[in-house]
């Protein structure tokens, strides 16, 4: 299992105390983690580090809506596999809800 | 080199073999300084998966001790450096500058990304979008080309799709940000498809239509009563701003009167020209001594 962090760190449309505690946690979890920066970012750079990423097994996603994160992938050319994928909404839900999720 | 070209410098926060653990703060705000200044990092652990290493530079970050560090592959672009040292953001940068890896600039990644699960092809967001951001791939799918000429904070390519396929991550609100959509949204996505249809799907021959209609309608609606109707209707606003009183107004003549008078007028001037003509024929040619010449 991968763990993905996205820190939006271009836009300030994810509030920054859920990012930040999400962060946090995960940081004290002693679990292995790649963060980026920006998703939309990479996408935008159709970055190959997504498809490292999008490849090799069950991935938990940190970021932003579900619909969107897929899309991203998408238009980097580097397509999420349909199964074995959780995007988590850092938008939406609770730091609690997300990081108990992305360490279950 | 354009803000989208270029590969991004990854750091590796290590804390393994050959390192000193970082203290839970320190690791937090190394963490949180790198990827808010564009960076990213990844933390391994052994035993578990972070994604494999591609062929971006890497910066191999903690508190090492060098001389007892696994080796790396020579083929592989890969920098160490001690947090002991130095500070984490200003070490990253060093080394992202030595690597060639791309500089940072501070911009919104905003471009429209397509939901291919809702597209239909049908080329809306390509005739709308003057900024060339669209475009069509080899087999004919329409697909976003120029992500780069898009004008940041303007979600018009979305509006006007009729099956809400276009979002904008960075946008505020949904369903643009890639929320659910829902059925009130595609809902409203469907009126503005039946306004158009229903002014025939053609808008600007329809405004063209309606003004050659309102000429036509207003040379055939040029009659009396009508036009009696416009002349009180100029009363009363001669009244209104002009402040002229009532009984000034009540003393305008009617049309009627309007005519009667330019009849006596007309035969009055016939009957003078007629007596006019009748004098100077009858008198006669003055001499030369009444001229006094």
């Amino acid at each position: 299992m991968k763990i993905l962090y996205c820190n939006c760190t271009y836009a300030k449309v994810v509030p920054v105390e859920v990012k930040r505690d999400v962060l946090r946690q995960l940081s004290d979890s002693g679990q292995a983690f790649d963060a980026v920066a920006d998703l939309c970012d990479m996408s935008a750079r159709k970055d190959p580090a997504l498809k490292k990423i999008a490849e090799g097994g069950c991935t938990r996603i940190a970021a932003c809506f579900p619909r969107a994160v897929k899309w991203l992938f998408h238009a980097a050319g580097t397509p999420l596999p349909a199964e074995g994928v959780d995007v988590l909404n850092m938008r939406e839900d609770s730091a609690e809800d997300i990081v108990k999720e992305l360490l279950a | 080199m354009s803000r989208t070209e270029g590969k991004n410098l990854r750091v590796v926060l290590y804390e393994g073999p050959g390192g000193t653990p970082l203290g839970d703060t320190e690791r937090f705000e190394t963490l949180s300084t790198l990827l808010d200044n564009g960076f990213e990092v990844t933390r391994p652990v052994a035993g578990q998966q972070v994604a494999p290493a591609d062929d971006a530079p890497v910066l191999v970050l903690g508190h090492l001790d060098m001389e007892a560090l696994p080796p790396v592959g020579a083929d592989q672009d890969v920098y160490f450096r001690s947090l002991t040292d130095a500070e984490a953001l200003e070490t990253a940068r060093d080394v992202r500058e030595a690597s060639g890896a791309r500089q940072l600039e501070a911009w919104k990644p905003w471009f429209p990304v397509i939901d291919f699960d809702r597209c239909t092809n049908c080329m809306q967001c390509l005739t709308f979008c003057l900024f060339d951001v669209y475009g069509v791939d080899g087999k004919q799918q329409i697909t976003v080309q120029n992500e780069d000429n898009c004008k940041t904070d303007c979600p018009a390519c979305s509006r006007v799709c009729p099956e809400v396929a276009i979002l904008f991550p960075k946008y505020g609100k949904g369903p643009i940000n890639g929320d659910i959509v829902r059925a009130q949204d595609v809902q409203r996505e469907a009126m503005k498809v039946d306004i158009t249809t229903l002014l025939g799907g053609d808008l600007y021959g329809s405004l063209r239509n309606r003004q050659q209609d309102a000429r036509k309608r207003f040379s055939t609606e040029r009659d009396e009563s009508k036009a009696l109707l416009e002349r009180k209707r100029c009363l009363g606003k001669l009244k209104q701003d002009l402040d002229i009183p009532d009984e000034v107004l009540m003393t305008l003549p009617s049309a009627e009167d309007i005519e009667e008078r330019a009849v006596r007028a007309k035969a009055k001037m016939e009957k003078r020209l007629a007596r006019s003509k009748t004098v100077q024929d009858s008198r006669p040619v003055p001499t030369e001594r009444e001229w006094g010449i």
